[in-house]
C-alpha cells in the first residue's frame, strides 16, 4: 500500500511558488496514481488566495490557519504538520531556506526518513523510493535508496522537475486548523532586514552578464563589464564573486541572492552549483563559458563553450560591437 | 667689562669672564646628553637579541664605504651632493667644535697635532667648510620650503607634515656655523686690529665677521667674541641633545647602524637569533607582537631612519597606492618607542603593534622585493622586520583569507593552487614534448649530476610550464646529465617563509632537501629566482644553485650554445631585473650577456633597472593575496618599458611573466607589447646542429603548450 | 556558555579533483585530501568569537574514526578546548538520522548551551543539525549568518533567506544551529600551531559509554543508502562549440542575435 503523499507549499502575499506544481509532479514520479495533498500555512486572506491557486494542482488541500504561521516560521509550522498528518505519510518539501530549516526535524518527529534535494525519482521498489541526488557540489551523482515503510520527509531541488499541469478538475480545500491545537516554540520571529539595494537592479535586465569564481581578480571584472555595456546587459554573478567583494551583493543570483528572469543569461567562468541556478527563473537561453568542460553549468545551458573566459570575453565585446555597428574601442 | 683690547690676551680675557658660565654648560650638556642616550638606549636592553659583533673587518669596510664614503647618497642628485657635502663638513669640523669647547674653560688649548702649520692648514680647511655647510643650511631651506621634493610629504593619515621640524633643525645648524665664523671672525678682526695677519679665508663666513668686524670697537669685538662662543656652546650642547628627540639622531646612531647593518643579502633573520630549529617549539610565540619583540638593532635602525623618504619613493607597493611606506614603519615604530620609553617617567611596553601603530594590510602588502633597502643610505632593513611582523600575525590567525587558501593547498598539496602532487611533473611527462627532450624523473634509484628545481607555478600552470620546457631543451642542449623531482618536489616555501609562516616553510624544506638529496645532484638549476633564493639562502645542506640565465651565459663562453640571429627585426628588447635574481643576488649582467649574444636583438634599458628596477607586483604567496591599491605594479612597469621605446620585455622569473602578461592586457597593450621568458628566448634562438626528434617541426616554441591563461 | 560544535571531515572539494574511480561504484578515494567541512569551520570560528566575548569554552564533535581526529586537533589548535571523537565499529553504515542519534548521546552526556554545526557537507544534505535538535527537542535555526548573545537564556540570530534578505529571530537556550559560511572570517591555523595540539589527549566515546542502542545506529538501522556513484551526461543539456575561438566567438555572436540578446 502507497503511503499518502503530501507536498508543502511555499507562499509569499498570496501567491504560491513555483516549487508547488514542481512538488506535484514529483508526487506523481513516486505514485503516478494518487494525487497528492497540499499543505498550506499562513493566515488571512494570503492564505485563502493561496489555497485557491492550489485548487488546478491539488485535488485536495489542507489549509492550515495561525497567527503564528504569518511568517513562515519552521518551528512553528513543523509542530503544526505533525499534529496534523497521519503516520507513515511521505512530505515533499521544497529544498530552500525554508525546506531545510523544516524538513530534517520534521522527519524526525514523524519517525520517518529523510533525503534531500532530491533532483531525480527512479520510482518505488518494496519499501524502497529510489532518488538521484548529487554531490561534492553537483561533480558527481549517485542513486540513494530511502526506506519508506514508515514514511518519509523528501526535500525537491527546485527546477528538477518540470510543474504539473494545471487541471480543470478543481481541489478540495479542508481546513485542518483546528487539529493542530496549542502549541509554541523556542524561536520567534523577529523581522526580515532587505538586502541593500544597490545601483543596478539586475532584476529588471533581459540580458545578463554573470560572472564566477573564473573572472579571478576584481579588476579583470572589468572584461565582463565590458560585454555587458556591448551588449546593453547588466553584470551580474554568482557568491563567491560577493564573498570575495569583488562586486556588491546586489549583484548576486542565487538562493541567498537575486531571482532573475532575464532573456540571456551568459554564465561565465560560473560551476553552475545548484544554489546560484535556484536564483535564475523561467527559461532563459543560458550560454555557459567555463575553462573546466566537467563544470556542473554544462548540464543546464543551451551552449556551452569550454575556454578561458579571460581571453573569451574580449574577443565576444569585439565582435559584438562590430555586430551592434559600435565604433571599437 | 673692560674697554678696549690693548692685547691678544684681553680677547682671551673676554671669554675668561665666562669661564664658570661655560663650564656649567658642558656639565649641563654632557649630563643631559648622557641621560638622553642612556634613555633612548632602555628598549634596546630590552630587545632581542642580534649577533651583529663578528666580521669586524667586513664591517668596518662597509663603514668606510657607506658612512665614509656616503656610498649610496648619490643615487639622488642633488640631496646626495648636499648631504655629501654637509657630512663631510661636519666630520672636519668636529675637531673644532672640540677644540672651541675646550677654549672656553682651558683657553690655550689646542688639539694635539693641530698647532702650529698643521693647525692653520687646519683653520683655513674648516673656515671653508663652515661656510660651505651654511650654505648647504640654505639651500637646504628653500629646498625644504619652495621646491618641497614629493618624498617628503607626510600623506595625510601619517599625520602632520614634518616640514617645521626640519627646518628647525636646518636653521639650527646653520646658527651653528654662524656662531662658530663669528666667534673665529671676531678673534681674527681683533688680532687685524693688533696688526697679526689672520684669517686669510677670503669669502668664507668667518672671513665675512672679519671683515664685518675690521672697525669695531674692541668692545663690541669683545662682545661679539663672547656671543659666538656662548652662541656656539648652546647651540652645540642644544642640538646634541634635541637630536635623539627626532630623525637628527641619525648622525649619532649612523656610524653604529652602517656597522651592524646586515652583511648577507637575500638571508632571513630565523624565528629568533640563537634558538636552533629543534627548539623553536619551546617558544613561547614566534615573530613581532610588541615593540619589545623587536631585535636591538631593528629599534636602533628606527632611531636611525633620516626620514629621507628615498626607500618610500623606490617602494612599489607605495607607488601603486597600497596602505605601505617604509619610511613610516620606520618612523611610526620610532614615535612608539618615545612614547613608550619616555625621558621622564616609567616606560610602558605590551601593546600589539598591529592595531596601535600598524594595520594589517599595511604589513601583508610588502612583495618584499628590497627597493627600500637597496636605496636607504644608513642601510635602514625592512623585510626582515616585515617577515617578523608577519610571523606574529600567522601565530594570532590573523591572515586574509585568500592568503590561508594558499597557505592550506601549500600544506595538504606542496603547492599554493591545490593541484594534485602526482601531475606536478606532467609538463615535462606529456608524451609529445619527450619526444623533442627527454626529462627524467629522479629519485634514489635514478639519479642525475644536475637536478632542475622546478617549483610550483612552472610546474602546475599552463602558461608557465613553457618556460620549464624551454628550460630543459636548453640543459639538454647543453648535454648536462638533468631531470626533476617531479611529484617528489614541493613548493620551494620561498613565499611561505617570507609571509610568516616559518613552521610550514620548515616542512617542506626538510621535505626538498631530502628529495634533493635523494636525486644525487651535485649542482641545481632553476629558472625561477624565488627558488633560487630559497636554494641558495634559506636552504642548508644542499647542492650550489644557480639560474638558468648564469647557465646560458657560461655555455655561450664555453661554446656549447651559440644563438641564431634574431628575426623580426622591428622588436626592440627591453630586459625586466627580477628582484629575487637582481637586486637580492645581484645577478645583473648574466641575462643581459645573454640577450646581447642574440646577433641582430636590439636592447634597451628601462630608466629603472638593474638595482633600482622596480617590482612586477611580486610573486610566491603574493599572487594570492588581494591588495587595496589603485593601480597594479605590473601596469607600470609595462609603461616604463614602453616609455624607454621597447616593445618586448624579457623576464626571467615565471613570476615577473604572470604579472606582466596580465598587466599588458590590463594596460590595453595587447598587440604592442610582447612578454617573453629568457629561457624561452634563448631556447628560441640556440642553433641546434641535429634536428629536433619530430622531422619538419620547427624549433620556435609551438603554440600548442603555450595555452592561453 | 559551554558551545558544542560538530564537525565532519571531509575531502576537500577545492584541492580534489572529484572523479569517479576505475570500478564505477565509488569516488577515486586515492590521493584525496581531506580537511575539516568548510561550513564546519566557520561554525568553530563563530563559537570562538562567541565565548570570547562570554565566557565559556568550545568542545568539537565528530562521529568518525582514528582519521578523523586530525580535523578535531586542528579545530583545538584554532582554539577549541576539548576535542571528542565519538567511534565504534558498530556506527559504520549509519545515515544522517544516526549520526544525529550518536550526537545526541553525547550532548545528553554533558551540559551545552548551545551546538552548532555547519549549514552542509559535502553530500549536501543539511540534515544532521535539525535532526539533532529534533531529538533533544532544542529549537533550530538553519543557515544561520550572524549570532548576537542576548544574555545567558537567548540569542537572536540572524537567517539567510531569498533574496539576500536576513530573516531575524530570537530564539531560547540551548538551542541548534546550522552555520552559514560567511557569517565570519575564519582565523588561520597554522603548522606550528598543530603541533602544538599534537598530543592533546582527546577524549573517546564507543557506543557503551553513550549508552547506543544497536537498533539506532549503523548500517542495519540506517534508512537512506547511498546505492553508487555515476557521471550525469556531460553537457547533456547544452550544446557545445567545438570550433577554434575565433568560430566560436561568431557562433556565439549569431545565436545572441537570433535569442534577442543583441537588441
Amino acid at each position: 500500500m502507497m503511503p499518502r503523499i503530501f507536498t508543502y507549499v511555499v507562499h509569499k502575499a498570496g501567491a504560491i511558488d513555483d516549487s508547488a506544481a514542481e512538488l506535484a509532479a514529483a508526487a506523481r514520479k513516486i505514485d503516478p496514481i494518487a494525487s497528492p495533498t497540499a499543505l498550506v500555512a499562513g493566515w488571512g486572506r494570503h492564505l485563502d488566495a493561496v489555497c485557491a491557486a492550489l485548487r488546478p494542482y491539488y485535488a485536495e488541500v489542507w489549509k492550515i490557519a495561525g497567527e503564528n504561521f504569518s511568517h513562515p516560521n519552521a518551528e512553528w509550522i513543523r509542530k503544526a504538520l505533525v499534529k496534523v498528518l497521519p503516520p507513515g505519510s511521505i512530505v515533499l518539501v521544497p529544498h530552500d531556506h525554508f525546506g531545510i530549516d523544516l524538513s530534517p526535524g520534521l522527519s524526525i518527529k514523524l519517525n520517518a526518513a529523510y533525503v534531500s534535494d532530491v533532483l531525480g525519482i527512479k520510482g518505488v521498489e518494496a519499501n524502497d523510493l529510489k532518488v538521484v541526488r548529487q554531490e561534492f557540489g553537483g561533480q558527481i551523482s549517485a542513486h540513494v535508496r530511502c526506506d519508506i515503510s514508515s514514511g518519509a520527509v523528501v526535500t525537491i531541488r527546485p527546477g528538477a522537475f518540470e510543474p504539473l499541469d494545471s487541471s480543470p478538475a478543481e481541489g478540495v480545500i479542508i481546513d485542518k486548523s483546528c487539529a493542530v491545537g496549542t502549541i509554541s516554540a523556542g524561536r520567534r520571529y523577529l523581522q526580515t532586514l532587505l538586502a541593500e539595494a544597490g545601483d543596478v537592479d539586475i532584476t529588471k535586465h533581459e540580458v545578463l552578464v554573470s560572472i564566477g569564481r573564473g573572472i579571478q581578480d576584481k579588476e579583470n571584472v572589468a572584461i565582463a563589464e565590458e560585454l555587458a555595456e556591448a551588449l546593453g546587459a547588466a553584470v551580474s554573478c554568482s557568491r563567491p564573486v560577493v564573498d570575495a567583494k569583488w562586486l556588491e551583493k546586489s549583484r548576486q543570483v542565487g538562493s541567498s541572492g537575486k531571482t532573475v528572469q532575464p532573456k540571456v543569461y551568459l554564465a561565465c567562468g560560473i560551476s553552475g552549483a545548484f544554489q546560484h541556478l535556484a536564483g535564475i527563473k523561467g527559461k532563459p537561453f543560458i550560454v555557459a563559458i567555463n575553462k573546466n568542460p566537467r563544470a556542473p553549468i554544462f548540464q543546464v545551458a543551451d551552449v556551452g563553450i569550454v575556454d578561458d573566459i579571460l581571453e573569451f570575453l574580449p574577443e565576444l565585446t569585439h565582435k559584438v560591437r562590430e555586430a551592434r555597428g559600435l565604433p571599437a574601442k | 667689562m673692560v674697554g678696549g683690547i690693548q692685547s691678544v690676551s684681553q680677547l682671551t680675557s673676554w671669554l675668561a669672564q665666562g669661564r664658570t658660565l661655560f663650564f656649567t654648560i658642558h656639565i649641563l650638556g654632557i649630563t643631559c646628553f648622557a641621560y638622553i642616550v642612556a634613555r633612548r638606549l632602555a628598549p634596546l636592553v630590552r630587545a632581542e637579541r642580534d649577533p651583529r659583533f663578528d666580521r669586524l673587518f667586513e664591517r668596518a669596510g662597509r663603514v668606510l664605504k657607506f658612512w665614509l664614503g656616503q656610498w649610496k647618497h648619490p643615487r639622488y642628485k642633488t640631496a646626495g651632493i648636499l648631504h655629501v657635502l654637509i657630512f663631510s663638513g661636519f666630520i672636519l669640523l668636529a675637531l673644532r667644535a672640540f677644540t672651541v669647547l675646550i677654549v672656553g674653560v682651558s683657553p690655550n688649548f689646542a688639539m694635539p697635532g693641530l698647532s702650529g702649520e698643521a693647525g692653520r692648514v687646519y683653520e683655513t680647511v674648516t673656515d671653508y667648510a663652515a661656510t660651505v655647510v651654511f650654505l648647504c643650511m640654505i639651500f637646504a631651506i628653500v629646498r625644504r620650503l619652495v621646491f618641497k621634493p614629493a618624498r617628503y610629504a607626510v600623506p595625510a593619515r601619517y599625520g602632520k607634515a614634518h616640514t617645521a621640524d626640519a627646518v628647525f633643525l636646518l636653521v639650527l645648524i646653520a646658527i651653528l656655523m654662524v656662531a662658530d665664523s663669528l666667534f673665529e671672525g671676531a678673534k681674527a678682526a681683533a688680532y687685524a686690529q693688533e696688526g697679526a695677519v689672520t684669517l686669510a679665508t677670503v669669502g668664507s663666513l668667518p672671513w665675512l665677521f672679519k671683515t664685518a668686524l675690521a672697525s669695531g670697537s674692541a668692545a663690541t669685538i669683545g662682545r661679539l667674541y663672547f656671543a659666538g662662543y656662548l652662541l656656539h656652546e648652546i647651540t652645540f650642547y642644544f642640538l646634541l641633545c634635541y637630536r635623539p628627540f627626532g630623525i637628527q639622531f641619525h648622525v649619532e646612531t649612523s656610524l653604529f647602524n652602517v656597522y651592524f647593518a646586515k652583511l648577507d643579502k637575500g638571508t632571513l633573520k630565523p624565528v629568533r637569533w640563537g634558538v636552533t630549529d629543534d627548539h623553536l617549539d619551546q617558544l613561547k610565540y614566534f615573530g613581532v607582537k610588541r615593540f619589545e619583540d623587536f631585535t636591538w638593532k631593528h629599534m636602533l635602525d628606527f632611531y636611525s631612519c633620516a626620514d629621507c623618504g628615498r626607500c618610500s619613493d623606490n617602494c612599489p607597493a607605495n607607488a601603486v597606492g597600497r596602505p605601505l611606506s617604509p619610511r613610516f614603519l620606520s618612523i611610526k615604530a620610532r614615535d612608539y618607542a618615545f612614547r613608550h620609553y619616555p625621558m621622564l617617567g616609567r616606560s610602558s611596553d605590551g601593546q600589539p603593534l598591529i592595531g596601535a601603530i600598524y594595520s594589517e594590510d599595511e604589513i601583508w602588502s610588502c612583495t618584499t622585493c628590497g627597493a627600500c633597502e637597496e636605496e636607504c643610505p644608513l642601510l635602514v632593513e625592512y623585510i626582515d622586520k616585515i617577515v617578523d611582523l608577519r610571523r606574529g600575525m600567522v601565530e594570532d590567525g590573523n591572515v586574509p583569507q585568500s592568503l590561508q587558501k594558499a597557505l592550506k593547498a601549500s600544506e595538504s598539496r606542496g603547492n599554493p593552487y591545490g593541484k594534485m602532487e602526482k601531475k606536478r611533473g606532467d609538463w615535462a611527462n606529456a608524451r609529445s614534448f619527450q619526444q623533442i627532450c627527454q626529462v627524467r624523473t629522479l629519485d634514489k634509484k635514478n639519479g642525475a649530476n644536475t637536478l632542475f628545481f622546478v617549483d610550483s607555478i612552472t610546474s602546475y600552470d599552463e602558461r608557465m610550464q613553457s618556460i620549464g620546457r624551454a628550460t630543459a631543451k636548453i640543459l639538454e642542449h647543453a648535454g648536462e646529465d638533468f631531470g626533476i623531482l617531479g611529484g617528489m618536489e614541493k613548493d620551494s616555501g620561498h613565499e611561505v617563509r617570507r609571509f610568516g609562516e616559518e613552521t610550514l616553510f620548515a616542512a617542506v624544506r626538510e621535505h626538498n632537501a631530502n628529495a634533493i638529496k635523494a636525486s644525487g645532484a651535485t649542482r641545481i638549476v632553476t629558472a625561477d629566482p624565488h627558488a633560487y633564493n630559497a636554494l641558495k639562502h634559506d636552504y642548508t645542506g644542499v647542492p650550489p644553485v644557480e639560474h638558468i640565465s648564469q647557465f646560458i651565459a657560461r655555455e655561450l663562453n664555453s661554446g656549447k650554445i651559440k644563438f641564431k640571429p634574431i628575426e623580426n627585426s622591428g622588436k626592440v628588447y627591453a630586459y625586466h631585473d627580477p628582484c629575487y635574481l637582481g637586486r637580492h643576488n645581484l645577478v645583473y649582467d648574466e641575462p643581459r650577456a645573454v640577450l646581447d649574444a642574440i646577433p641582430g636583438l636590439k636592447r634597451v634599458e628601462m630608466k629603472r633597472s638593474r638595482d633600482r628596477s622596480f617590482c612586477c607586483g611580486g610573486g610566491g604567496l603574493m599572487m594570492f593575496y588581494e591588495p587595496k591599491e589603485e593601480q597594479r605594479m605590473g601596469v607600470k612597469r609595462v609603461q616604463m618599458a614602453a616609455e624607454a621605446g621597447a616593445n618586448v620585455i624579457v623576464t626571467a622569473c615565471p613570476f615577473c611573466m604572470a604579472n606582466i602578461e596580465d598587466a599588458i592586457k590590463v594596460a590595453g597593450l595587447e598587440g604592442e607589447m610582447a612578454a617573453i621568458d629568457l629561457a624561452e628566448l634563448a631556447d628560441q634562438q640556440i642553433v641546434r646542429q641535429s634536428p629536433p626528434a619530430e622531422p619538419g617541426r620547427a624549433i620556435e616554441i609551438q603554440p600548442e603548450f603555450v595555452v592561453g591563461r | 556558555m559551554e558551545i558544542l560544535v560538530c564537525v565532519r571531515r571531509v575531502p576537500d572539494t577545492s584541492e580534489n579533483e572529484i572523479s569517479l574511480n576505475r570500478a564505477g561504484n565509488d569516488i577515486e578515494r586515492d590521493e584525496l585530501v581531506y580537511s575539516i567541512n568548510e561550513a564546519d569551520n566557520y561554525a568553530v570560528e563563530e563559537a570562538l568569537q562567541i565565548v570570547a566575548k562570554a565566557g565559556g569554552n568550545v568542545t568539537v564533535v565528530t562521529v568518525g574514526g582514528e582519521d578523523d581526529e586530525e580535523v578535531l586537533r586542528r579545530e583545538m589548535a584554532m582554539g577549541a578546548k576539548q576535542g571528542v571523537l565519538l567511534t565504534d565499529s558498530s556506527f559504520d553504515g549509519s545515515d544522517g538520522r544516526c549520526i544525529a542519534a550518536i550526537l545526541k548521546a553525547f550532548v545528553q552526556m554533558g551540559n551545552y548551551d548551545l551546538i552548532l554545526t555547519g549549514v552542509q557537507a559535502e553530500d549536501g544534505a543539511a540534515q544532521v543539525g535539525g535532526m539533532l535538535a529534533a531529538m533533544l527537542d532544542y529549537p533550530f535555526a538553519s543557515v544561520v549568518n550572524g549570532i548576537e548573545v542576548l544574555d545567558d537564556r537567548k540569542l537572536v540570530i540572524s537567517r539567510e533567506v531569498e533574496g539576500g534578505n536576513k530573516e531575524i529571530n530570537e530564539t531560547d537556550l540551548p538551542c541548534v544551529l546550522s552555520i552559514q559560511t560567511g557569517i565570519n572570517e575564519p582565523r588561520y591555523v597554522g603548522m606550528r600551531g598543530i603541533r602544538a595540539v599534537a598530543s592533546v589527549p582527546i577524549q573517546t566515546y564507543g557506543a557503551e559509554e553513550l549508552r547506543l542502542d544497536a537498533g539506532h545506529v549503523g548500517a542495519a538501522a540506517a534508512k537512506v543508502k547511498r546505492l553508487d556513484y555515476f557521471v550525469a551526461e556531460v553537457g547533456g543539456g547544452a550544446e557545445m562549440l567545438d570550433g577554434d575561438r575565433e568560430q566560436n566567438v561568431e557562433k556565439l555572436v549569431e545565436l545572441l542575435a537570433a535569442k534577442g540578446g543583441l537588441k
